[in-house]
């Protein structure tokens, strides 16, 4: 019997006015599966991540997540699935008027209702996992740099030890060597959880580190989907202008 | 273009804007009575809301109650009636300008600040953040808010009311030379219970509007800093035209005849 994905994407449509951002995506994960989401500016990698967690709703297809379907699940159902997810946001989302720690603990206070300081000490434990100390636990978002918040941001995503962490341009806006120390933390991280993750990216170099399979996402539907030690000999055209960032090619941006 | 078309586009515009902010506000009210309830920050969007506006509510009613006495001997004086100051002084403060000018000086301070706040978190996806943290956005973010402001608005108003009051009192006893006590005695002596409960019961109906309004705008903010901006405008002037439309409406119910 074959086993059930973890997240199932089928004939996914999804529209803003005229402009057609998803046009029948179809995209298996599997079980403790990374798979790394390439493709430009603008061709729906974030939408396709909002639509599974329900931000946004598409206007056509199925996605289902261990085998449930939660296209239109609303109420307590909702919020059962999403316990499974932990996300970290491209500009790591971290809330001003909270300090680290609470922003690390939210999940486990407002989402699961835990005690503050039991939380508080996870909090802390988390942030150790990804390199940083209490004495940062006290500060404000405001007070760190674009590395640290991407740490935090890291810390407050495996903090409810999710079974589904999606990463949103985790290196973006780093200096190559943070951007690998965060490719790396996000590897440990997510092997250390068994989780299953989708990444969404324009940094080749880390679609390598992070991903056991990319997949390339094109005029709103999948265009190639292999091993990451295959993307160099995909063969195929627009894969091959995106990894080595040509100008010329079967793929023509939109400059306006 | 056919000027038909311009004025029906519009029109749909209006009544699709309309229509989203009903929907807003129903879900926003019921999310007031469902748990859990985050009473911490209801706490601390009412020391927001009315402890750090009293300055300027203060002053406003200090300064209005003070013009009002003035304005109302002047006028009364051409035809004999000097000794209606203190009356007028306290019914007008207390059914109209305590709340409305309360109102408006609120809308401005609180209404851009929440416009401001939750357009921020939106367009930097901390709201989006909310969600995938198991933590529904309008629990956390909007009830609160609607709740303190709701309850806050009226204390505030009723401490301008009493600001406002005494201005006209430091004027028509220090400036127009009335008698202290003969002041204090017309301006109790013809108020009535519904002149201040209508003034509250305003300054509570204003408090939704003006934290509906920048918890709509913010909360539907986007296109970075130019959007949160333009989120902020939207959610003060329209929470100030609201708070004057339903003072008439609100001032008919009470006091038709």
């Amino acid at each position: 019997m074959t086993e059930v994905p973890k997240i199932r994407i089928r004939d996914l449509h999804k529209r803003f006015g005229q402009k057609v951002v998803l046009d029948g995506l179809d995209l298996d994960v599997g079980r403790g599966e990374s798979v790394v989401v390439i493709g430009g500016s603008g061709t729906g990698k974030s939408v396709l991540l909002k639509c599974i967690l329900g931000l946004l709703r598409p206007e056509k297809g199925s996605i289902q997540i261990d085998g449930e379907e939660i296209v239109g699940m609303r109420g307590p159902d909702r919020d059962r699935v999403l316990r499974k997810f932990g996300m970290l946001f491209q500009a790591a989302a971290l809330f001003d008027s909270l300090s680290v720690w609470e922003n690390v603990a939210f999940g486990l206070v407002s989402g699961e209702g835990m005690e503050r300081q039991r939380a508080r000490e996870i909090a802390n434990e988390k942030l150790g996992r990804v390199g940083l100390g209490p004495e940062v636990a006290r500060l404000y978002p405001a007070e760190l740099s674009g590395g640290m918040k991407k740490r935090v941001g890291l810390a407050r995503a495996i903090a409810t030890e999710p079974d589904i962490i999606f990463f949103d341009e985790p290196t973006t806006g780093l200096d190559p060597i943070m951007g690998d120390v965060i490719n790396r933390l996000i590897v440990e991280c997510v092997h250390d959880l068994g989780a299953t993750t989708i990444t969404i990216t324009h940094d080749i170099s880390s679609a390598r580190t992070i991903a056991h399979r990319v997949a390339m996402l094109h005029m709103g539907k999948i265009i190639w989907d292999g091993a990451a030690a295959d993307i160099d000999t995909s063969g195929n055209d627009y894969v091959d202008q995106f990894i080595h960032g040509r100008a010329e090619g079967p793929i023509r941006m939109q400059v306006r | 273009m056919n000027p038909l078309a311009i004025i029906g586009r519009a029109f749909l515009g209006f009544l699709a804007t309309f229509g989203r902010l009903c929907i807003f506000a129903g879900s926003a009210v019921s999310h007031c009575f469902q748990p859990p309830f985050y009473l911490g920050l209801v706490g601390r969007q009412m020391i927001a809301i009315g402890y750090y506006s009293l300055p300027v509510v203060g002053l406003t009613a200090l300064f209005t109650g003070a013009v009002l006495a003035l304005q109302i001997f002047i006028g009364s004086s051409r035809f004999n009636a000097e000794s209606a100051v203190a009356t007028i002084v306290v019914i007008g403060i207390t059914r109209e300008l305590g709340p409305v000018l309360g109102g408006l000086m609120v809308g401005g301070r609180v209404g851009a600040a929440m416009a401001a706040e939750l357009g921020t978190m939106r367009v930097t996806e901390q709201i989006d953040a909310l969600v995938t943290l198991q933590t529904n956005p309008f629990k956390y973010l909007v009830a609160p808010r609607l709740i303190a402001a709701t309850l806050t608005m009226p204390l505030l108003v009723l401490v301008a009311d009493v600001i406002g009051v005494f201005g006209g009192y430091m004027i028509g006893v220090h400036r127009l030379e009335f008698n202290a006590a003969s002041y204090l005695s017309n301006t109790f002596e013809f108020l009535e219970t519904q002149d201040v409960v209508s003034g509250l019961v305003k300054a509570a109906v204003f408090g939704f509007i003006i934290a509906l309004m920048g918890c709509y705008h913010g909360f539907n903010s986007s296109g970075g800093a130019q959007g949160v901006g333009r989120a902020t405008t939207n959610a003060v002037v329209s929470s100030l035209i609201l708070i004057l439309v339903a003072n008439y409406f609100i001032t008919e119910s009470f006091f038709a005849r």
